[in-house]
């Protein structure tokens, strides 16, 4: 066994997903075919290996999208000689009006115009 | 006009506007009769946006009346994926959690659409939140497939594929995180395109899995979808991991010849598991290519058996963190409690569907304390020998020809009971997915009973126009039909 009823129920309260006992039963039995599948990674050698956290891999090493990396023919050059990468410079960190609010407020069962309405939080 | 007699184009909308043999009011009004007709048996549409369509549709009529230049997808009624927001319209993710969202805004690649001049008709069934190879985890339905009523018609953007391949459109958006769009392409037989990693922006595209969600569209024939391509693609500031890479005219660069193009064919993707129709029509495609020049060169992909184990440690994770805004706080569904954790845990036990909770648990799981280095790390780092497999054979080839996908499309409910085998179905889309480069499924014949077959054509990063020049090559030659 992979994976315990009571990980399962761990995982679920971690998740905030209510299971009842049919559902847990159920779901062990899937991830434990699904966690048992996935060990077949464990018969590579990954201890050399960089982890791939920026999808644009381009083979050349460098994989972070906020620094200038070249994708060959698709990389463009402008006539003063800077080459304009693959990826888009972060943007400036300034107020922008986002209009979303009042719509959003309209269509939500909590709203408590500023605020959502929850169940009590903190208990005195 | 005669109402449902014409199988439109892009081109032949353009052409009828011009001449003024149609407007695309009437265009509109059409595709509604035939939704009307057929869709009660197909559940491919979720919901419809008459209101909005014939408003596009009238501007694109006064445009037409005033002798103006017509954008380049005037009056061409497009579907779009329900996981991509649609401000006014009813945007659900398939799922009863978002049952009463309807988005303020609209996602960049619908308001770029828009701007073409397209008439947006609706929006498409799916599994929920994309998470699927069937459409049969949709909380509103499966959808049927249209060449076979009685098989699924893939998945996750099984509504789009069925809308076009039926009719119901002349083009859809979908979304791929690990096969989603090219999958449901070969099923139901149409060209369906997933571009690279960045090349669409994803801003209103309702998350799955970040670091693997892309846009792209469907289409009858491949110059269709590489007009939605060339409309859709480009830098978004609302996205910053969307690409500044400059974007070519797609539609004029289909026609390019194919020079001799170097067409790489992976040995993993022709082994155990593959049907032996599919292997046949695919090789038989393959040999089509050499045919219009392609020198075709076997390759070796040792890491492809690992890419399916790797996608769904990485997709899982990514969407058990992205999921977790599900809360009932703010929009879709709330289910009340005495507490707020009440609250959350029945909002998502009554809202989300069993694939979901599934995937969220698996998510959960392999980033809780203890495994992240064993699942999340490991994974990371296979991904990295996946995506170094397709820069080595780039290095030799222009292109990289494989099944899209191991069978035909299965019998509606053959593999509901058992997640694993619905997993495999996207054994040979998730590498590409991994490694971020983009791809397209084009129709390559049909089994003996009549099922399409699909073949799948890699790039490299930001290489569309290249795939979809060989892609058109191929149906000019006939190759659809082979």
């Amino acid at each position: 066994m992979k994976i315990t009823r009571e990980e399962v129920e761990r995982v679920a309260q971690l998740a905030h997903l209510e299971l009842s006992p049919k559902e847990a039963e159920m779901y062990q039995g899937q991830l434990d075919a699904i966690l048992t599948y996935i060990d077949k990674l464990k018969q590579l050698d990954v201890s050399k290996v960089e982890p791939m956290d920026q999808v644009h891999f381009d083979g050349s090493g460098h994989t972070n999208p906020f620094r200038t990396q070249s994708y060959g023919a698709d990389t463009h050059t402008h006539p003063d000689g800077t080459v304009e990468s693959a990826h888009s410079e972060l943007r400036n960190d300034e107020l922008r009006p986002c209009g979303t609010a009042e719509a959003l407020f309209r269509q939500s069962s909590g709203a408590a115009k500023p605020f959502f309405r929850v169940p009590k939080v903190i208990e005195r | 006009m005669t109402r449902g007699a014409t199988a439109w184009t892009v081109a032949s909308i353009g052409q009828a506007l011009r001449a003024k043999r149609a407007s695309a009011r009437e265009i509109a009004a059409d595709y509604f009769a035939r939704i009307d007709e057929r869709n009660a048996e197909l559940n491919a549409y979720l919901a419809l946006s008459p209101d909005r369509a014939y408003s596009r549709a009238d501007q694109v009529d006064a445009a037409v009346a005033k002798g103006e230049d017509l954008p380049p997808l005037a009056g061409v009624p497009i579907a779009i994926k329900d996981v991509i927001s649609t401000q006014g319209v009813r945007t659900t993710c398939g799922s009863k959690i978002l049952e009463p969202y309807i988005p303020p805004y609209d996602a960049t690649a619908v308001e770029r659409l828009e701007q073409a001049g397209a008439v947006i008709l609706g929006k498409t069934n799916c599994d929920e939140f994309a998470m699927g190879s069937s459409n049969e985890n949709s909380a509103y339905g499966p959808v049927k497939n249209p060449v076979a009523l009685d098989r699924v018609p893939g998945g996750s953007s099984g509504g789009s594929a069925a809308a076009v391949a039926a009719g119901l459109a002349v083009g859809a958006l979908g979304t791929d995180t690990g096969g989603s769009i090219r999958q449901p392409g070969a099923c139901c037989g149409i060209p369906a395109m997933m571009p690279t990693y960045g090349r669409v922006s994803r801003y209103g595209l309702i998350a799955f899995a970040s670091s693997l969600d892309r846009i792209g569209p469907l289409a009858t024939n491949v110059a269709d979808a590489a007009a939605i391509m060339s409309v859709i693609a480009g830098h978004d500031p609302n996205d910053s991991t969307s690409a500044a890479v400059p974007v070519p005219n797609y539609a004029a660069e289909i026609s390019n010849p194919l020079n001799r193009m170097r067409i790489g064919v992976p040995e993993e993707y022709f082994g155990e598991g593959i049907d032996s129709e599919v292997k046949e029509k695919v090789l038989a495609g393959i040999a089509l290519c050499e045919k219009l020049g392609c020198r075709r060169i076997p390759l070796q992909m040792p890491h492809t058996d690992y890419a399916i184990a790797t996608y769904y440690i990485i997709a899982t994770a990514e969407a058990s963190s992205n999921l977790a805004r599900y809360d009932g706080v703010r929009y879709g569904l709330r289910v009340p409690d005495a507490t707020l954790r009440g609250m959350y845990r029945k909002t998502r036990a009554q809202g989300f569907g069993h694939e979901v909770k599934r995937r969220i648990m698996l998510g959960t799981y392999t980033l809780s304390s203890g495994y992240y280095d064993a699942y999340y790390l490991r994974a990371q780092k296979v991904r990295t020998l996946i995506a170094q497999d397709f820069a080595d054979a780039f290095q030799k080839v222009d292109l990289i020809l494989t099944p899209t996908t191991p069978a035909p499309a299965f019998k509606l409910g053959e593999k509901t009971a058992d997640p694993l085998q619905m997993y495999l179905a996207d054994i040979y889309t998730v590498t590409g997915s991994l490694a971020g480069i983009p791809g397209i499924s084009v129709p390559c014949g049909k089994t003996k009973a009549g099922l399409p077959v699909g073949l799948q054509i890699f790039g490299p990063h930001f290489a569309e126009a290249r795939v979809l020049q060989l892609a058109r090559a191929f149906e000019a030659a006939g190759g659809f039909s082979i």
